[in-house]
């Protein structure tokens, strides 16, 4: 069992202050590390440190599309590349670049993508990717990660430096939910249950876990014991963690900052498909574009609130 | 230019073309306009330019081919079995079931394929990034960018080429392959992209436009690019699509061919001859 501290309150600290201090320390740490930018350097705090080793932050311009094939050549020179842009740039604008230039190709990246879903907030609908991870899970062999809290960031991009394949980082820039002890390492790949229970099973991921433990909470006081398991790694799916929770809860709902297509709630059903062993329902983004407005307002129009969770879980179980 | 180099580098180029249809006939199609009109620039590259070692394909400090109009990748696995890289015979294997020489260039399928390749555009980005990793390296290699002038209707060649001028890519070099021809007919008419020298030179290279089917005028232009320095460089090649086989120069439509088993001879035929 992780060391979770989950208590319902927010961490001060802000995700984009914390991307931009490890890759720093990262860029310390091994000098293969290198780490490249689409002019969103001010957005995550590397701007000054990358002016002043302009040879380990590599700022590229307003160019995406050349910024992944410059990091992939890197890589072909024995780089460990990290590239950061907005999601919807890191995901949509440069889909092809990173399923050939990086994937096909097989040169190693790290693309983080910030401001997944509705934490794109004021940025409004044109920078709200609701289908990244469904495109990058039909890239073969990508490691998807929807991140939870500062721990995990840190732990996965530690992680990611030095893993095979594409690697696809969604996380906000704002502050999260506390959940895992500082110091706590999440292995990529193995879904982490954060609270047991019979009656169903929450699965979530990236901003929605929060919700999820709100909702298990709710559910509780209606007698109704819900387990939460947080699949940060989007793929590789813990195909094993999904059975299993099928089988001892037999009811399943998937909360996702993400379009009900392609994304976590699919991976789900693909792998229990053929299982026929519970009954599956989804709190995620219809099928409709992104919009405009603070993030509690859009979790509320999207229906992407804890009380969204509890009513589709109520409703399983009737 | 010494004239015992210069001839053998024409006997080179004139013994890529014939494994440039040698693949074709095997298979009896293939892209046979772009391949043939970067003959010659490959005999300048891997006879008298590049650093490598057929023997030890992941050298480090070997010199980098990119070709980025990833389609002409049987004119490079025939410039690669002329230098030794592979047996020569593996030439009859193009786009064969589970071949090493796909239609298009394959860095994880074909010994001393550099990148791979193929949509494109990209290969400008990725060529930019090995620029970059040499220099971050300290190494002194050169890395060589082919690029056909329909592809230059991408625009990531042009966010490439920024890129390269912006971060002083003095190590490499962009071979811009000025054909005048693309899939559906002449690039004036397609998509005129008007002056490609001045655009590169706009962009900041350090540029010369040649004719790209004269061994001599690509030696000499790519000779000096061994200087270095803060810009990267660029040479135009002016070629003919198809070049070497008249039939396929003069043919309206020569981006991908498909021609009978005697007329591929009948053509390598009028190459061979030329060898003695």
């Amino acid at each position: 069992m992780m060391d979770l501290i989950y208590d319902g309150s927010m961490d001060s600290r802000l995700f984009k202050d914390i991307l931009g201090k490890t890759i720093k320390e990262l860029s310390e740490q091994d000098s293969d590390f290198i780490y490249l930018d689409a002019d969103l350097m001010s957005c995550i705090g590397t701007c000054g440190w990358a002016t002043e080793h302009p040879e380990r932050g590599i700022n590229c311009g307003i160019s995406e599309s050349n910024m992944i094939g410059v990091a992939c050549g890197l890589a072909a020179t024995g780089f460990k590349p990290v590239v950061h842009t907005f999601g919807p740039f890191a995901s949509r604008r440069v889909f092809d670049q990173v399923f050939l230039s990086a994937g096909y190709a097989k040169n190693d990246i790290t693309i983080i993508g910030t401001d997944p879903g509705v934490t794109a907030a004021f940025n409004g609908g044109t920078h709200m990717p609701f289908e990244d991870v469904a495109l990058y899970r039909t890239i073969p062999t990508a490691t998807i990660i929807d991140i939870t809290d500062v721990p995990m960031l840190i732990s996965v991009l530690k992680q990611c430096k030095d893993l095979p394949g594409v690697k696809y980082i969604r996380v906000g820039r704002k502050n999260a939910a506390k959940m895992f002890a500082d110091g706590t390492e999440t292995p990529i790949g193995k879904a982490i249950t954060l609270r047991e229970g019979k009656d169903v099973a929450i699965f979530a991921s990236g901003i929605m876990v929060h919700e999820a433990m709100q909702a298990a909470n709710k559910l509780a006081e209606s007698g109704i014991e819900a387990a939460v398991v947080n699949f940060f790694t989007i793929k590789p799916l813990d195909t094993a963690a999904v059975k299993q929770y099928a089988k001892q809860c037999g009811n399943i709902v998937v909360a996702e900052n993400h379009s009900k297509i392609g994304g976590l709630y699919s991976a789900v059903c693909e792998t229990l498909a053929r299982e026929n062993t519970a009954k599956i329902d989804v709190v995620a983004v219809n099928d409709e574009y992104g919009e405009v407005g603070p993030q509690d307002y859009l979790q509320k129009r999207f229906g992407l609130t804890a009380e969204h969770i509890v009513e589709t879980a109520t409703a399983l179980l009737k | 230019m010494d004239a015992t180099l210069k001839k053998r580098l024409e006997r080179l180029a004139l013994e890529i073309r014939i494994g440039v249809l040698e693949q074709m006939k095997a298979r009896g199609f293939g892209h046979v306009g772009g391949s043939l009109s970067i003959a010659d620039a490959l005999a300048v590259l891997y006879g008298s330019q590049m650093r490598f070692d057929p023997k030890n394909p992941d050298w480090a400090e070997r010199d980098k081919l990119v070709c980025s109009k990833g389609h002409a990748g049987p004119a490079v696995y025939s410039a690669l079995a002329n230098a030794g890289f592979f047996p020569y015979e593996m030439l009859k294997t193009l786009n064969q079931p589970g071949t090493s020489l796909p239609s298009h260039c394959d860095r994880n399928k074909t010994p001393g394929v550099d990148m791979t390749t193929g949509s494109l555009g990209q290969g400008t980005s990725l060529a930019c990034g090995m620029a970059l990793g040499e220099k971050l390296r300290g190494r002194d290699a050169r890395v060589f960018l082919i690029v056909g002038d329909g592809e230059a209707n991408e625009g990531q060649v042009w966010e490439a080429c920024m890129f390269a001028s912006a971060k002083k890519l003095g190590n490499l070099v962009l071979l811009l392959d000025v054909n005048g021809k693309q899939l559906d007919g002449c690039t004036k008419d397609i998509l005129d992209t008007l002056d490609l020298a001045a655009k590169l030179s706009s962009f900041g290279f350090d540029t010369v436009s040649i004719d790209g089917n004269d061994i001599e005028s690509v030696y000499n232009a790519l000779e000096r690019t061994r200087n270095g320095g803060d810009k990267p460089y660029a040479v135009v090649l002016n070629t003919v699509k198809g070049k070497g086989i008249a039939a396929v120069e003069q043919a309206k439509s020569n981006h991908s061919m498909a021609v009978s088993t005697e007329q591929w001879n009948e053509w390598l035929l009028s190459l061979t001859a030329q060898l003695d």
